[in-house]
Order: C-alpha cells, then sequence, then structure tokens
C-alpha cells in the first residue's frame, strides 16, 4: 500500500504544471453558457490541443500522449489547481469519445476524434426527454428506416441538453423498434444540429444562463454512417457512457480540492465567520474523495473496472459540491446574495453554488443512485417502488 | 503507486478471520461481556502465535515488525468481528512506550492496558490485563486498578486507575505518535465495526419481511443503506493515508481525518443497522449490541471529533496555529 509516484510521473506532472502556469487566462473566462463564453472556451480548447494537454489519456494518432491512468488523474489535479477554465469539449471526450472508442467504426472514429479535442467540434448531450429523466428507458423519440436514402428519420424532442444552444452536434438515442421491450429496440445517433428539421430552443437555467436546451426533431434525416453501435442496440451502447458519466471521468478529484482550497482562503479572510467545523469536514471529503480516486485507479490497474461504484462517487462528490458551496455562502453573509461584478472579489461563490444544485439532479438523480448502490452493490431485492426493471 | 493492501495483508487479514471463526465468532464478544473472558484469552494466545501482539515491534526486537498499513489492515478485522480485549492499547499504543523486557512480554502475548489523560482516561478491560499502565505528565506510570466503570460498549470494561510505582518518562513527541497510532487504530477498527454492522443490516433487510415483502425493497431502507455503504467506502481510504503518512510532515492532520471520518461513518451504519432491525435490535442478546457498542464508545476515546477538527483547523487553515 503506498502512494509514491515514479519520477516519470513526477516529470509529467512537473510539465503540465508548468504550462497550465503558462497558459492559463490570467482573468477567468466568461461562463460558457453564454454565447462569448462559449467562444472564449472554445479558443482555449484549441490553446489545450496545441499544447498536447486536450486528451492525455488518448492514442497519440487521436492528439493524446498515450498517458496511463494515473497521469490522467495528475493532470486533472493540476488542471484545476491551475484554475483552468471548465472544458467546454467535455460532453465529447467524456462521454461520447469512450463510446466511440468501443463502439464506433474507424470511419467514425477518424471523423469526430480528432476534431472534438482541439475545439472545432463541439458536443451535446442529448439524452432526456420531456417523459424521460434519469428514467431513459422511457425514451419515446423515434427512428423510423428510410431504405431509399440510407438511414433514418428522426421525430420528437430533446431536452436538458447541455451545451446544445451553442454546440455543433449532438448524439443521443431514440426508439427505432416500437414494438421492442423498453431497453431494446433504441438507437444511438449523431447529428449535426444545424440539419434541417431540427430546432433548438435554448432554456434559462437557475442561474439565468442558457446551459441546456431542448432539441426539437421534425423529420430529421440521419444517414447510417452516423449510427452509432448496431441498430436497436442503443442501450447496451448507452449504458457504457452513462457509467462513465457517473464515474471516474467525469469529476476528477482536482476540482474539490480547488473548491476546498478557495473555501479555506474564504474562511481565512473572514475571521468573524464561524464555520471552521464546516470547512474542515470539507477538506475531509475532498481528501476522501481524492484517496478513493488513487484507490480506484490502483484496482483498475490490477485489472478491475468501475462498474456500480461510479454510483458511490457520483453521490459523494455531487453531495460535497453543494455542502462547500454552502459553507461558502455562510461565511459570506448577507453577502451572499449578491451577484456580477460585486461579488467578483469573493470568486462567484454564487454562481457556482446555483450550478453546484444540479449535481444530485443529472447524470441520473442521487435517488437513482442509491437504488443502483442498493441494489447492485449491496444486492438487496429490486422492485417495490413502481419500477419497471 | 499502488493504493490497495498488498497480497500479504489480505492473506493475514483473512487469517484472522478463520481464527476468530475458529473461536466462537461474535460468540467470544457476547461471553466476554457477560464476563466469562475464556474465549477470549484463548483468541488473544492464538493471535501471540500468528504475531499480531508482536505486528509493529521491530524484528530485532522479536517482533513481527510490521507497517502502519498493516496495522490498520489488521484492526478493521478486529472490528469487523467485535473482538474484546485492549487491544488497541497491547498493540497500538503501548509498544513503543514501554522498556525492552515489556515490549518482550508484549510480543510473547501478556495482555497490557493502559489509561491515558486526556484521550482514554479509562483503562479498558483492566480485569483481564496483567500488565496495567497509566500516563500523565508525559510519564508512563505502572497503575493499579481504583475503581471499575461501565461503558457505552457492552464489551468494553472500564477502569479507574491509580498510578503506583515508578515512572518512566517519556518524550512529548514520542507519546504523541503513539496516541496517533492508537487512533490510527481505532480509526479502522470503526470501519471494520461499520462494516459489520452494514453486513448485519443488509442480510436482515433481505429476509425480514413486512407487508408481506422484504423490508429491504423499500426505498426509504435502501437508501439509508446506500449512504451507509458511501460513508465506508470513502472514510477508508483516509484511514490508509493515516497509515502512510504516520509520523511524517502531515500524518497528525491525516490521523485526525481518518479518525472523524470512521467515526461518522460507524456512528451511521450504527443508527441505521439499529433502525433497519428493529426491536429486535435493540435487545441485549443480539449480538448486533457489540458492533453498536463499538461505534458509540471508540469515536469518544483517542481522540474526539473536536479534538481532531481543531488539529485539522491549526494545520490547514491559516493563522489557526497555536
Amino acid at each position: 500500500m503506498n502512494l509514491d509516484l515514479t519520477p516519470e510521473q513526477q516529470a509529467f506532472a512537473a510539465e503540465a504544471r508548468a504550462w497550465l502556469q503558462q497558459h492559463v487566462p490570467a482573468r477567468p473566462l466568461p461562463s460558457m453558457d453564454t454565447e462569448d463564453g462559449f467562444a472564449a472556451h472554445r479558443r482555449w480548447e484549441a490553446t489545450l490541443a496545441e499544447g498536447g494537454w486536450s486528451v492525455v489519456a488518448w492514442p497519440e494518432q487521436y492528439g493524446g500522449r498515450d498517458a496511463g491512468l494515473i497521469e490522467w488523474v495528475l493532470f486533472e489535479e493540476e488542471y484545476y489547481r491551475a484554475g483552468a477554465p471548465t472544458r467546454v469539449a467535455q460532453n465529447g471526450i467524456s462521454l461520447l469519445a469512450p463510446i466511440l472508442f468501443e463502439h464506433g467504426t474507424p470511419e467514425q472514429q477518424q471523423r469526430y476524434l480528432k476534431a472534438m479535442t482541439d475545439g472545432s467540434l463541439i458536443w451535446a448531450q442529448a439524452w432526456s426527454e420531456p417523459g424521460a429523466g434519469s428514467d431513459l428507458a422511457a425514451i419515446r423519440s423515434t427512428a423510423r428506416r428510410d431504405e431509399e436514402r440510407g438511414g433514418w428519420i428522426l421525430n420528437g424532442q430533446k431536452i436538458w441538453s447541455s451545451r446544445a444552444a451553442w454546440a455543433d452536434r449532438g448524439f443521443g438515442l431514440f426508439r427505432s423498434d416500437p414494438t421492442a421491450e423498453r431497453h431494446r429496440g433504441l438507437t444511438y445517433f449523431l447529428f449535426p444540429l444545424d440539419a434541417e428539421g431540427i430546432t433548438v430552443r435554448p432554456i434559462a437555467q437557475l442561474d439565468g444562463t442558457t446551459g441546456f436546451a431542448e432539441i426539437f426533431f421534425d423529420d430529421v434525416f440521419v444517414p447510417d454512417a452516423d449510427v452509432l453501435g448496431a441498430p436497436g442496440d442503443g442501450w447496451r451502447v448507452a449504458m457504457s457512457t452513462a457509467g462513465n458519466e457517473r464515474g471516474l471521468s467525469l469529476r476528477a478529484p482536482g476540482r474539490f480540492l480547488a473548491a476546498t482550497d478557495r473555501l479555506i482562503d474564504l474562511q481565512a479572510s473572514r475571521s468573524e465567520a464561524d464555520e471552521t467545523d464546516a470547512v474542515v469536514d470539507a477538506w475531509i471529503r475532498a481528501e476522501a474523495y481524492r484517496l478513493y480516486t488513487w484507490q480506484t485507479v490502483s484496482t483498475v490497474q490490477d485489472g478491475g473496472s468501475v462498474g456500480a461504484e461510479g454510483s458511490m462517487n457520483k453521490v459523494f462528490w455531487s453531495e460535497l459540491d453543494v455542502d462547500i458551496h454552502e459553507t461558502a455562502l455562510r461565511i459570506l453573509g448577507p453577502e451572499a446574495e449578491l451577484r456580477g461584478p460585486q461579488a467578483e472579489r469573493d470568486g462567484r461563490w454564487a454562481e457556482d453554488y446555483l450550478f453546484s444544485l444540479s449535481g444530485p439532479i443529472y447524470a441520473g438523480t442521487n435517488e437513482i443512485q442509491r437504488n443502483i448502490i442498493a441494489e447492485r452493490i449491496l444486492g438487496l431485492p429490486r422492485g417495490g417502488d413502481g419500477r419497471r426493471a | 503507486m499502488r493504493f490497495l493492501p498488498t497480497d500479504e495483508q489480505v492473506a493475514f487479514a483473512e487469517a484472522i478471520d478463520d481464527i476468530v471463526e475458529a473461536h466462537g465468532g461474535s460468540e467470544i464478544a457476547q461471553r466476554w461481556a457477560a464476563d466469562d473472558d475464556e474465549a477470549g484469552r484463548a483468541l488473544w494466545a492464538q493471535f501471540a502465535e500468528l504475531g499480531l501482539t508482536g505486528l509493529r515491534v521491530p524484528e530485532e526486537a522479536g517482533g513481527f515488525g510490521g507497517s502502519a498499513s498493516d496495522l490498520a489492515v489488521v484492526f478493521e478485522r478486529l472490528g469487523y468481528h467485535g473482538v474484546p480485549g485492549p487491544y488497541i492499547e497491547s498493540i497500538a499504543f503501548l509498544p513503543a512506550l514501554v522498556d525492552a523486557d515489556t515490549r518482550e512480554r508484549l510480543v510473547a502475548g501478556a495482555i497490557a492496558t493502559v489509561a491515558v489523560d486526556p484521550l482514554a482516561p479509562a483503562a479498558l478491560d483492566a480485569h483481564a490485563a496483567e500488565l496495567l499502565f497509566q500516563v500523565r505528565s508525559c510519564a508512563l506510570h505502572p497503575a493499579a486498578v481504583r475503581e471499575p466503570a461501565g461503558s457505552l460498549a457492552p464489551t468494553r470494561r472500564l477502569a479507574l486507575l491509580d498510578a503506583q510505582g515508578e515512572a518512566r518518562a517519556l518524550e512529548a513527541r514520542e507519546l504523541a505518535l503513539a496516541a496517533d497510532e492508537a487512533a490510527l487504530a481505532a480509526a479502522a477498527m470503526l470501519i471494520g465495526a461499520g462494516e459489520r454492522l452494514l453486513d448485519e443490516a443488509v442480510s436482515y433487510a433481505k429476509v425480514r419481511e413486512q407487508f408481506g415483502r422484504p423490508v429491504g425493497e423499500f426505498q426509504a431502507l435502501k437508501h439509508q443503506l446506500a449512504d451507509v455503504r458511501v460513508a465506508l467506502t470513502f472514510a477508508r481510504p483516509l484511514v490508509w493515508n493515516a497509515a502512510i503518512a504516520l509520523g511524517m510532515d502531515e500524518g497528525e492532520r491525516a490521523v485526525s481525518a481518518a479518525k472523524i471520518a470512521a467515526s461518522d461513518a460507524a456512528a451511521l451504519a450504527a443508527r441505521v443497522a439499529l433502525q433497519v432491525h428493529g426491536a429486535i435490535g435493540y435487545t441485549s442478546e443480539h449480538s448486533l449490541r457489540i458492533w453498536l457498542g463499538l461505534a458509540h464508545a471508540l469515536p469518544a476515546v483517542w481522540g474526539t471529533r473536536a479534538f481532531h477538527r481543531a488539529r485539522i483547523a491549526r494545520s490547514i487553515l491559516p493563522g489557526r496555529a497555536a
């Protein structure tokens, strides 16, 4: 049992730190959920790619460094410690790419992987529907076969699509066989958001920005070349991304370590605030998350896999994130309510607080995660809650 | 970097499981609580043969030469089985503080206990110990029982001691390190007790029926049990990290983080396990009380949550240094 890094790993972290120190924008970028902010974040993706830091764990042919899991976590820690911008390319890199690597055709890999690493192609996820949030198997949007043109016709509506307001393309599930069982007869499609028949309607979030959108499909044609995996096999294909989103890849520990560092600074600057215990507890939990990540990395290196354990990660980080921000607001006192430039000097705690509130909801609500933990990890019996398997 | 128990540690943990089961499992603790020490003493002797009583004594001094990581792995198993006896005192706290002759006796299996002011002011299981000590004013005193006392935990029988005889002066640093080692062992035991409480609760939830279905089908219980799983899962790596950091620059705060997280996780496990069991869990004859007791009592000794939070605050908050 040890946490020692090899000299090569230490050198890798040092190289990342040096590059980030030189390139991270001195002033925080505007929110990526605004038009200007989105464009600025897109440019940052290009800068990252130029430096070779966009996708460190990917193969070199797609712009990566072939880095191992340990190096990936080290890079993430450096990234957040440096206060670097949130990744607008995250949907593509973290959610879609693992599926493309596993299920995509060589042609799809060629066409899409490189382009998502430098910000030239930004992806939106299109999972949820008005009647299907965490219960993805309830999807009703349809895909109808068009033999003549060699593709499919999409109809229906997607909602809560993160980044969709300004992204280039989307990915999501559609019901291609209406007679099949809930989890079957779904197909995974990739589509341009400016295709004929698509209407994107931005939705203002709790924080006022348009971080997500509704997408309406009115006889949208998608060629066979943009079906990911086998038709009808979309559920199985998509589930590997859902695991990813909940698990290791979406929330590296660096994010919470950095937020905790900022919280400690905030507490230090407001000595009248009596929140020491809450700050200490946040620090302990961020440490726990960091160390559990190293434990998971070790398990994966031993040949193990991260399955339902990703649900524990998701519950833990999302609630930690809310708690960190609630503590910050208590320390800020009456100033916690302020938004905009006046609040800038305290580091956007109010904005980030609103964002943290989405954590226990998205990527499968924490109630769903707790069911998964209870049933798949603890082995408790299913059923009894009106849920069909 | 490999942040997981080694094969040797896993094997040692399994050996402990086998030995405890062979000696009666949870019956050992139930009998200990009823003043019948025979099985508990037999287990101790068996552990001495395995080398456990000399776990942290260097090989050149006749011990097992184990690391603090070994200690964390071992004490999680002791907590899981609710093994009774002053193991923290004899194996984690005292070996570094006693003279060479006494250390030899500890390695050979002598049961020892100690009262440490203010971290653990009542000595555990003094009735069963042949070596009694009291620590005060940075000195280790031989001691004798003044009066017995009860504990929140039925398997922990306490006593207040009186110092007598010649004291051995201790360095502040070696005393602090021994106390941290005891806190680490307690944290590991709490993880083990919490895991056992969760196992007991999950097993019961699968078989206990109400309204015609196993209670484990009800989401209200599922979610409580899932929260216990999450709390224990994220507390354990803090304990492992504390074992690695023990005695190093950031060792103190690492131990404190481990003790707090393990205490909170075990306390949650205790509350949920009792709730899942219902009234049957609230009875003396049910073995659940063994781990409930540990989860209630161990957070209070070897540094309370307040003690450990204050230590972390001094370390991470600028200007808080004492």
